[in-house]
């Protein structure tokens, strides 16, 4: 909103407004990378010449198995993209470009998921996986966020932009509907695919309820899990080590995000508008 | 609309069309559909017990719930969490979008540091938050108490403990909403505004008059977003509070995993499931209502 008559001084002040208010929003993180980079003793003292230090990080590393989590929440989110994507693509095809008997009403029915999402179902998920005999396993994380209806939809709307000449011009050389879609559709959604992703890795690294709830081991727990065990073990309040835990378990998301900022936030704009 | 002549054109073949749905389905149905429907059918039977099986119970739960007063004070404190995130976040990312939809000194850097808190997970922004209401060293506390107020213990005292979980809602949501406001800002067309300042409209009524109204259908989307956010945001009070102190941070689903995962009553976590999934079915109805009244805008 660029109004022409504009004065001087009401844009030097929504300057000022606009960076107030980022320092206001950015003040919680900074103050957590201050306690996380210092001795516990000036954690809480803003003393500049307080020496910088890695071993809150160390200590961390070392006093609890996040490697573990690290290497789960890497497995739980890419065991979730890969089947998310493989389901989404066909049904989404299915949706886009087929007329199968019931498919209107199955829509709906899919589109039903965005409001009564796994996160308030939790107690019967929980009985399922429970008599499937998969608690404390990765994949139990993972399995009620398989079929996505956000996904599903949003694979169908792409798919149905996709001019149905290119889809004619394969079936005429021969090609089957999956390897028309491996070959047409697939590759002309990239970017929809890579959006999608970004959305879906931050959800899963960053879910915390569903994951708390279904494991009970190590060798399972996702690293949010960890944190908060971690957090609320009995090293004592030392927030110089969990502001550092914190930092860490949220560092690969971070620092992907300030490297890819731009396309970050194209891609929540692009699964947000539907 | 030609998505009728589209549909023409569609494939008519029933079991490839069945066939690609049906892996997505099926786990849709265990997941989503199952669950719904077992959540309903649970609500009516006792819970196991050692040697003796569940045995229907009719309304026995319902009847519990309306005498238990945490369940309605849940219902109380998420009806007041909700009224303190949504109005503020929205207003809050309409105010971002504003601000760095300009020339600015910095501007990446300023929209970064709206957008940040939405990368983090819940749990680490939790972990954060706790660390700034801290009793003694939290930065509240330092902040109080450099402007001359006493300190005070935020998250323990009933009377500031459910704001204080709202305000880190708001910071956590507010950027994620910014992004919506400020794709829909920049498609807007550049000569209202000229033609507004040529009118000499003050910027205050050309907001309200033209930029508001435009911004409505992104203020639905944000809307029914924030509504469902507002119901299923409870990653905070598990490492804040625990629905504490004195149940002053109790939310519905909280109490829905307390009930159900700590006291494993589940039956009663299902009746209390089923107040959370009308809710939710309230506003997909409200959504669909309100989508359907403002077709004539498209």
């Amino acid at each position: 909103m660029t109004v022409a008559h504009d004065s001087r001084a009401q844009r030097a002040l929504e300057t000022v407004a606009a960076w107030l208010l980022a320092v206001l929003w950015a003040l919680p993180l900074l103050y957590a990378a201050w306690a996380a980079f210092h001795d516990s003793g000036d954690s809480a003292r803003f003393d500049l010449a307080a020496p910088l230090t890695w071993k809150n990080f160390v200590y961390v590393w070392g006093a609890a198995p996040f490697p573990t989590y690290f290497l789960n929440t890497f497995l739980l989110v890419t065991l979730i993209i890969v089947v998310q994507f493989t389901l989404s693509t066909l049904a989404g095809y299915a949706f886009a470009r087929f007329r199968f008997p019931g498919r209107d009403l199955m829509f709906v029915l899919v589109l039903l998921q965005l409001m009564i999402m796994p996160d308030v179902l939790i107690v019967e998920n929980y009985r399922t996986l429970n008599a499937m005999g998969l608690i404390d396993t990765i994949v139990a994380i993972g399995m009620p966020y398989f079929g996505s209806a956000f996904g599903i939809f949003l694979m169908r709307q792409t798919f149905k932009a996709i001019p149905r000449e290119l889809d004619d011009a394969a079936r005429i050389e021969g090609a089957g509907s999956l390897l028309t879609l491996w070959k047409v559709y697939v590759p002309l959604a990239k970017p929809v695919y890579l959006a999608y992703g970004l959305v879906s890795v931050s959800y899963h690294w960053n879910n915390f309820l569903w994951p708390l709830i279904v494991t009970n081991s190590v060798s399972s727990r996702p690293l949010t899990v960890g944190l908060q065990i971690f957090s609320s073990g009995d090293q004592g309040i030392d927030w110089s080590i969990i502001t550092a835990a914190t930092l860490l378990s949220a560092g690969p998301l971070l620092v992907a995000f300030l490297l890819f900022q731009r396309q970050f936030v194209q891609s929540f704009l692009r699964a947000g508008i539907r | 609309m030609n998505d009728r002549n589209a549909a023409n054109d569609d494939l008519a073949s029933p079991w490839v069309g069945w066939g690609l749905f049906l892996p997505a389905a099926a786990f849709l149905a265990v997941f989503t559909y199952y669950p719904a429907l077992a959540t309903l059918y649970h609500s009516f039977f006792s819970n196991e017990k050692a040697g003796r099986p569940a045995r229907f119970v009719g309304l026995d739960n319902y009847a519990a719930m309306i005498d238990d007063p945490i369940f309605w004070q849940a219902l109380k404190n998420n009806g007041w969490f909700a009224l303190g995130t949504i109005p503020a976040s929205i207003a809050l990312a309409i105010v971002m979008a504003l601000l760095v939809n300009r020339a600015l000194p910095g501007r990446a850097l300023v929209r970064m540091s709206y957008f940040a808190p939405t990368i983090l997970a819940m749990v680490a922004v939790a972990n954060i938050w706790l660390f700034i209401f801290a009793p003694q060293i939290g930065l509240m506390n330092q902040i109080v108490g450099a402007l001359g107020g006493m300190p005070h213990n935020w998250l323990g005292q009933p009377d500031t403990a459910l704001a204080s979980v709202t305000a880190v809602a708001i910071w956590k949501e507010a950027g994620f909403f910014m992004i919506f406001y400020l794709a829909a800002l920049q498609n807007m067309p550049a000569n209202l505004a000229e033609a507004a300042a040529i009118e000499g409209a003050s910027r205050w009524y050309y907001f309200w008059k033209v930029t508001f109204p435009l911004l409505m259908p992104t203020t639905l989307f944000v809307l029914v977003n924030a509504v469902v956010n507002a119901f299923r945001m409870v990653d905070h009070i598990i490492i804040m509070t625990k629905g504490g102190p004195d149940n002053a941070t109790m939310l519905l689903l909280y109490y829905v995993y307390e009930t159900g995962f700590k006291y494993w009553d589940t039956t009663y976590a299902a009746a209390m499931s089923m107040v959370l999934l009308v809710i939710l079915a309230v506003v997909a109805v409200g959504q669909f209502v309100i989508l359907d009244r403002r077709t004539h805008y498209r």
